[in-house]
């Protein structure tokens, strides 16, 4: 009889327990994804009447505005991601193996300081150094390195600094997790075996990051593609960033169906990738974003 | 390249200057909008013009509104203050609910619930923001032509970007709790059981005591990320318009230092919350 109770106790808790995440997850996750697919799986046929259809995937790919614009995103974020990875591979190298102790919190603490700060603020930094009567292009003046100051917004280059900026801290954190538990005398031995930095570098150090890596870059990645603020505000009209497509579509013209497949096409991208990048280091999903 | 091998004198004079490089990298933007704060002129632009609190306190002589009389800016921090409680609060309660389920349970289907409590991480904010739209308004449709019953709150406003937000910060504050959770020595709490104490007691003296720095964590960092969120936040927003999003509108149309004055808050009270966050993560567990 006692056993049995605590069996159906146990059996409450769990329950009670089981409920939040439910919700959480059916409400705020699976359903709304799948009210989204199908929104996109819907065409317009007349005043107030849909039918099943794939019109808004057609448009889509028949339309080139929206494909340029997609695969132009899509490539300036790989850009934007090996960038980030080759500017925070030495600072995380600095942090976890040439600095110790105080030096080594410090630094550590001081990278990660600006990212506690709204993406908003740091933008809104951006805006005035680069901005054509802002500080940068009147310092070139000043130095007599251009005549008169240069707009230095709404460029690509711009908007890859402003992304590689945004995204420093997600790739400095994995990096350093695995390069701290590397072994010293791992790369120690590398040398005494007749290596030089390079093979070091390759067979013995990135191996032993892959996972950091690979958490590093899958972060960055999914943020940079599903960025919208700082691509339009650095970007301005020339952004043609593809969350500003989505955007356009479900509040300015309020054609949920088109935005739906346009949403459906982002995500597909950005989780095909995770998929590749997982695929390419060998990482399980659960133990790179227990990393992050 | 590591300090016990001997690196010759150029590789460490380059390696400091890059590190110098990269500092100055990091903090010139937030150095820019802190220094701009105080300028006396009309735009956030060089060149220098002297030092002015006007941005803070006002000029009306000038036609300068400052931060503290900015009607608009103060009501939508406010506005982005009561949307973060709410957030930080269905966060942290979910978070350890979610911590006590996968941790203390054993369960059919643990493992794809593990799994799926970690896609929100993965789907990009506007794309979480435009899917809880429509799905909230697929359901306010729906309330509304089989029960006639108005729910405004599935409409574009506060309720949903609260909705948005906590969607992907629970997963944050799960991971967070789980992890305290797990090195928790399960002996203390059968030591409590076996000197008699109830479930509830161990709950509250042993198990939520030792949660507490995790919870207290999870809390500053939910406050925190729904503050600055703006992505899931710019999809859902009605007509009351939180921090970011009016920050957003008005960067577009080019501002007054008043944007600056209101950054110069924003970092001060960031730095106190990541120090307070950083101390505290010290003191709580000297092992990490």
């Amino acid at each position: 009889m006692a056993e049995t109770t605590t069996q159906a106790s146990q059996r409450l808790i769990l329950w009670l327990l089981l409920a939040p995440a439910l919700i959480w997850l059916l409400g705020l996750i699976l359903l709304p994804h799948l009210d989204l697919a199908l929104l996109s799986l819907r065409e317009r046929t007349g005043p107030g009447e849909y039918a099943f259809g794939l019109a808004q995937y057609r448009t889509f790919f028949s339309e080139p505005l929206y494909w340029d614009v997609f695969v132009r995103t899509a490539t300036l974020s790989v850009i934007a991601t090996a960038l980030t990875l080759l500017l925070a591979f030495p600072i995380a190298w600095t942090i976890a193996k040439l600095t110790r102790g105080r030096l080594s919190a410090l630094l550590f603490a001081v990278c990660l300081i600006p990212f506690w700060v709204s993406e908003t603020v740091r933008t809104l930094g951006w805006m005035i150094l680069l901005r054509e009567t802002g500080v940068l292009p009147s310092l070139l003046v000043t130095l007599g390195i251009t005549e008169v100051p240069i707009e230095m917004l709404y460029r690509d280059a711009t908007i890859l600094v402003g992304l590689v900026y945004t995204s420093l801290l997600f790739m400095v954190v994995p990096l350093y997790g695995s390069l701290e538990s590397l072994d010293d005398s791992l790369i120690e031995a590398g040398y005494d075996l007749g290596g030089n930095g390079w093979t070091v570098l390759r067979t013995v150090v990135i191996p032993h990051a892959a996972p950091g890596i690979t958490a590093g870059c899958i972060v960055v990645f999914m943020l940079t593609l599903g960025n919208y603020l700082t691509a339009s505000l650095l970007g301005g009209k020339n952004s043609l960033w593809f969350t500003e497509q989505i955007y356009t579509q479900f509040i300015t013209r309020f054609n949920w169906e088109q935005g739906a497949a346009f949403g459906f096409l982002l995500l597909a991208l950005s989780s095909v990738m995770v998929w590749i990048g997982l695929r390419l280091s060998g990482q399980r999903f659960s133990d790179v974003m227990s990393r992050t | 390249m590591i300090p016990s091998l001997p690196r010759p004198l150029w590789l460490r004079a380059a390696t400091m200057l890059f590190v110098l490089a990269f500092l100055l990298f990091l903090f010139m933007p937030l150095a820019t909008v802190a220094v701009f704060a105080f300028n006396d002129a009309p735009y956030p632009a060089p060149p220098w013009q002297g030092f002015t609190l006007d941005w803070f306190t006002g000029n009306e002589s000038r036609g300068r509104t400052g931060l503290f009389s900015d009607q608009e800016l103060l009501g939508s921090i406010l506005i982005s203050m009561l949307v973060a409680s709410w957030v930080t609060v269905l966060s942290v309660t979910v978070g350890t609910t979610n911590a006590f389920l996968m941790e203390r349970m054993t369960f059919r289907g643990q493992g794809v619930l593990a799994l799926l409590m970690l896609v929100p991480l993965v789907i990009p904010g506007v794309i979480l923001g435009i899917s809880i739209l429509a799905f909230a308004s697929r359901v306010a449709d729906l309330l509304g032509d089989v029960a006639g019953f108005e729910a405004e709150f599935l409409r574009p406003g506060l309720p949903l970007v609260v909705l948005g937000q906590v969607s992907y910060i629970i997963a944050i504050s799960t991971l967070t709790i789980s992890a305290r959770l797990k090195r928790f020595d399960r002996t203390l709490e059968e030591a409590a059981y076996n000197l008699g104490a109830s479930r509830l007691a161990v709950l509250g003296t042993i198990v939520l005591p030792y949660l507490r720095p995790a919870l207290v964590g999870s809390a500053a960092i939910a406050f925190l990320m729904s503050f600055e969120n703006f992505n899931t936040t710019l999809m859902l927003v009605g007509a009351d318009s939180p921090l970011t999003v009016m920050m957003y509108g008005r960067m577009r149309d080019g501002a007054t230092p008043v944007l600056n004055a209101v950054s110069v808050f924003l970092m001060v009270a960031s730095a106190a919350i990541a120090l307070a966050l950083m101390r505290g993560d010290r003191r709580a567990d000297p092992r990490d």
